[in-house]
């Protein structure tokens, strides 16, 4: 398929067209415009969606896929172990406990009281969902009510608007800014948000804010001090805050991951996500999960009931077994967590190098394993490209076109306003293989040369 | 804001008030686990899936690395491929793979897709009962209205599945302007009845008459036991453009920890199927859709054959199921034959104890409060009807009735 041509039809921020657009099957004598079949509202306008898009372009073998975030780095032998052998115990190839299967619950109740230094009921205190991506789904629908406000920061994981709208609740944007002054070595660090701004976005319609450490697309660490400001303001307004931490782990040398649920008081209004698929490189393996305090995390667990209902049985041994062999080895090199961050260390130093021969301004991420690169150095003329799209998304249809390197637009991560503050940005994924990375850096390289 | 009912999302609200937060699930699995017992309670086999389908999940995840990241949102490729060849020979159409097919965590989760897709408020949902529990408060999720309609004997003491029927006129009665879907389940959990084709047309006729979208459950579809065919109600005419049809890895393949389902039905809507799932779970895992689909591919090619499983389960079933019956018709219990599913529900009135006499016993014993049954008083011939009523003397003193009053209000706050 000619992915350029799907992309040329995309219209807006956030809308692109669906992976298939020729039919092949016969079409109906039906008249589709029976006012029964169509959608309910609560799905209105959440049909669009930027991965739906690029997925089909990871299936274009000539072009080198920093886009969609995840490894093709394999996942550590002894998680895919623990999976085979769990899929030969009979009993693990049915239906277990609908809000976590055993082994699973108590791995992260142990993993995790650890981490946040007090005991946590692996029963009521914890809800498995399918990815974090199902947390926040359950997040939203059992504590957030129509009508209600939801603080979310930009640039922000593109689920979170639609997620907040279908919970019929309005999304308040806030940008994180870059401070004045600094030209060259930008860090993630360098993004913070305005204090009185955010100040400003809480009110008494105000539910929740939504926090995600380390940040997707921009790799920031929330430090002790800017988390400390944000549940100063939950106090304040009695508010929730959803705290989006599945690249906890990925942290690079000189940072510290902190958890703003440990901070004295946001305990009790705090739901903090977190992700396998992150944790052990196993993005298909689709487990996440939420904890919280009891009176909050019962009702994720009823949405969870009412959805559907379990997830997968092995998987989740597996993962809870894999737990509890790190967990033994926490503080050590040889666990997961703190290996995988020194292995990505060098791949994200080694990235922000090509960016910058390639006369990119890369961002360079505290955490996580993304990176954004500022391309307004390269004055890259797109005015050929006529949609009605922000830069960055024509930008990166003419890289994928003319340089075979896809990336992601950081616009898919804003609201209309903020556009022009991120529009000059594009957004690499660098887990990957070092022959992939090596690929990448050959088209940097040569990326000056017509 | 961190108080209980503050917390609350306005979905669950509602539920709270009708008492659907709570889930039969969750309280009987709990029950079992912490007794030791012989479970016979929630639905999956005790023995392990077919050693193919094993052999296949583990070929998958040794597939390489890509078989451990996401994979395409709707649906594996591989798998909704094969899942489209598949069905589309049975129901005699050309399934798109990538517009008319939705892969779910299980069949669950296709029925909240659907539910969330297609209702709003104000909307009338016919569910046909007995039913599996989720269809109520799913449909209350989606702020509609279930109507109920039940199944009934239409001769005698309806022995047989096959005995338990919808009447025409009533359902047609049920549907108002505000309906929108009707929810059928075949074979039926917990009946076990799978529905002649006269019946589904019967349906069919209303869904085309009163412009109905029709969800058929049919995680069942490859257990009918006698010779009793599955049929699709997709495949009769009219139907393919309004019906949602669900199905299940989990029970097709004995699997039902592996939670792969799918949804399958015309393009228009399953597009609003798939926006939700792209704003709930987004993807399936990948290595147990990969399995499936390995081992749809067997079942394609040995379909009608002794080697496939879709033949020999229902096969091993069969057997099973006239030995419960036989063990229940044992002990003097009446077993209602089902034609199709995993279960048998039984009249338990044989039991020699009747219910209000083992109340009356467990409240002495269990809450110190002691009352007569009232199924006493009737001949054997009509206690039957009164085993729910029993008695209790008020000729007390003030003292007796408070200390009464107060076990009953604990008792049914417990509740």
């Amino acid at each position: 398929m000619n992915i350029t041509h799907m992309l040329r039809s995309c219209r807006s921020v956030r809308c692109l067209l669906e992976t298939n657009p020729t039919r092949k099957f016969c079409s109906t004598q039906f008249n589709m415009t029976s006012a029964k079949h169509k959608n309910a509202r609560r799905i209105e306008g959440l049909d669009k969606n930027v991965w739906v898009a690029f997925t089909s372009v990871a299936a274009d073998p000539s072009i080198v896929n920093l886009g969609q975030g995840f490894p093709d780095i394999p996942p550590p032998s002894y998680v895919k172990e623990g999976l085979a052998q769990a899929v030969m115990v009979d009993r693990l190839n049915q239906y277990t406990r609908g809000f976590g299967h055993p082994t699973l619950v108590k791995a992260l109740s142990q993993v995790y009281g650890k981490v946040n230094g007090r005991q946590i009921n692996p029963l009521t205190e914890i809800l498995v969902t399918v990815g974090a991506y199902g947390s926040l789904f359950s997040t939203m629908q059992g504590l957030v009510e129509e009508g209600d406000e939801v603080i979310i920061i930009e640039p922000f994981y593109d689920c979170y608007v639609p997620m907040v709208r279908m919970a019929g609740a309005k999304p308040v944007l806030i940008p994180l800014q870059l401070k004045s002054g600094k030209k060259s070595g930008i860090t993630s660090a360098d993004w913070v948000l305005d204090q009185d701004e955010l100040a400003s976005k809480f009110n008494s319609k105000t539910k929740a804010i939504i926090i995600n450490t380390p940040n997707n697309p921009i790799g920031k660490v929330f430090t002790r001090t800017e988390l400390q400001a944000i549940a100063d303001l939950c106090i304040k307004h009695d508010t929730l805050c959803f705290s989006d931490e599945v690249y906890e782990w990925l942290i690079y040398r000189g940072h510290k991951h902190v958890k703003i649920a440990t901070l004295p008081g946001m305990w009790d209004r705090t739901i903090t996500i977190g992700s396998a698929g992150k944790t052990f490189s196993v993005t298909g393996w689709k487990l996440g999960w939420s904890i919280g305090p009891e009176h909050l995390v019962k009702h994720l667990q009823t949405v969870m009931q009412n959805t559907l209902y379990t997830c997968p049985t092995p998987l989740q041994e597996a993962v809870g077994q894999g737990l509890l062999r790190d967990y033994e080895l926490m503080g050590k090199p040889e666990c997961y967590f703190s290996s995988l961050a020194e292995e990505l260390q060098s791949k994200r130093d080694r990235m922000a190098t090509i960016l910058t021969q390639a006369g990119m301004n890369p961002v360079v991420p505290e955490g996580g394993y993304f990176m954004l690169a500022d391309v307004s150095a390269l004055n890259q003329d797109v005015s050929h490209m006529t949609e009605d799209e922000p830069y960055d998304y024509k930008f990166i249809k003419w890289m994928i076109k003319e340089k075979k390197l896809a990336a992601i637009p950081v616009t898919a991560f804003c609201g209309e306003e903020s556009i022009k503050h991120f529009e000059k940005y594009i957004r690499l994924c660098f887990i990957k293989q070092d022959s992939t990375l090596d690929a990448a850096e050959t088209i940097l390289k040569n990326w000056s040369r017509a | 804001c961190c108080s209980e009912e503050n917390g609350l999302g306005f979905n669950f609200f509602m539920l709270m008030l009708e008492g659907v937060d709570k889930n039969i699930w969750v309280e009987f699995t709990q029950l079992a686990a912490e007794y030791k017992v012989v479970n016979l309670g929630q639905g999956f086999p005790d023995f392990s899936p077919p050693s193919f389908i094993r052999e296949a999940f583990c070929n998958a995840l040794n597939g390489g690395a890509s078989m451990h990241q996401y994979t395409r949102a709707f649906g594996h490729p591989p798998l909704v491929k094969i899942l489209a060849k598949f069905f589309g020979r049975i129901v005699g159409r050309e399934i798109d793979p990538m517009e008319d097919i939705l892969v779910t965590v299980g069949a669950y989760q296709a029925l909240f897709c659907t539910f969330q897709a297609l209702i709003n408020e104000g909307d009338e949902v016919i569910i046909v009962e007995p039913f599996f529990d989720c269809y109520q408060p799913m449909v209350m999720m989606g702020r509609g209205t279930p109507v109920y309609i039940p199944l009934k004997p239409s001769t005698g003491p309806g022995l047989s599945s096959a005995d338990w029927v919808l009447c025409p006129e009533e359902l047609a009665s049920k549907i108002s302007p505000r309906t929108k879907a009707i929810v059928i389940n075949t074979p039926n959990n917990p009946l076990g009845k799978v529905f002649q084709r006269d019946e589904l047309q019967m349906i069919a006729d209303l869904c085309i008459k009163h412009d109905i979208i029709c969800i058929s459950d049919e995680v069942y579809e490859w257990l009918t036991y006698d010779g009793e065919k599955h049929i699709k109600i997709a495949s009769l005419p009219g139907m393919w453009e309004r019906t949602v049809t669900i199905g299940s890895a989990g029970k097709t393949f004995s699997a039902t920890g592996w939670k792969v389902g799918w949804a399958m039905g015309p393009g228009h809507i399953m597009k609003h199927l798939k926006t939700v799932h792209q704003n709930s779970v987004y993807h399936t895992a990948t290595a147990a859709q990969e399995a499936v689909a390995m081992g749809f591919q067997k079942e394609y090619d040995t379909f009608g054959t002794e080697e496939s499983y879709f033949k020999q389960l229902p096969a091993m079933l069969h057997a099973k199921r006239l030995r419960l019956a036989e063990c229940l018709r044992s002990v003097g219990l009446e077993p209602i034959m089902p034609q199709g599913g995993y279960f048998m529900i039984t009249d338990i009135s044989g039991l020699s104890e009747p219910y209000d006499f083992r109340i009356v016993k467990w409240l002495i014993k269990e809450k110190g409060l002691a009352t007569i049954p009232v199924s006493g008083f009737y001949s054997q011939e009509h206690s039957g009807d009164f085993q729910k009523y029993i008695r209790f003397c008020f000729v007390k003193e003030d003292s007796t009735l408070k200390a009464a009053e107060d076990i009953l209000k604990q008792w049914r706050i417990k509740q």
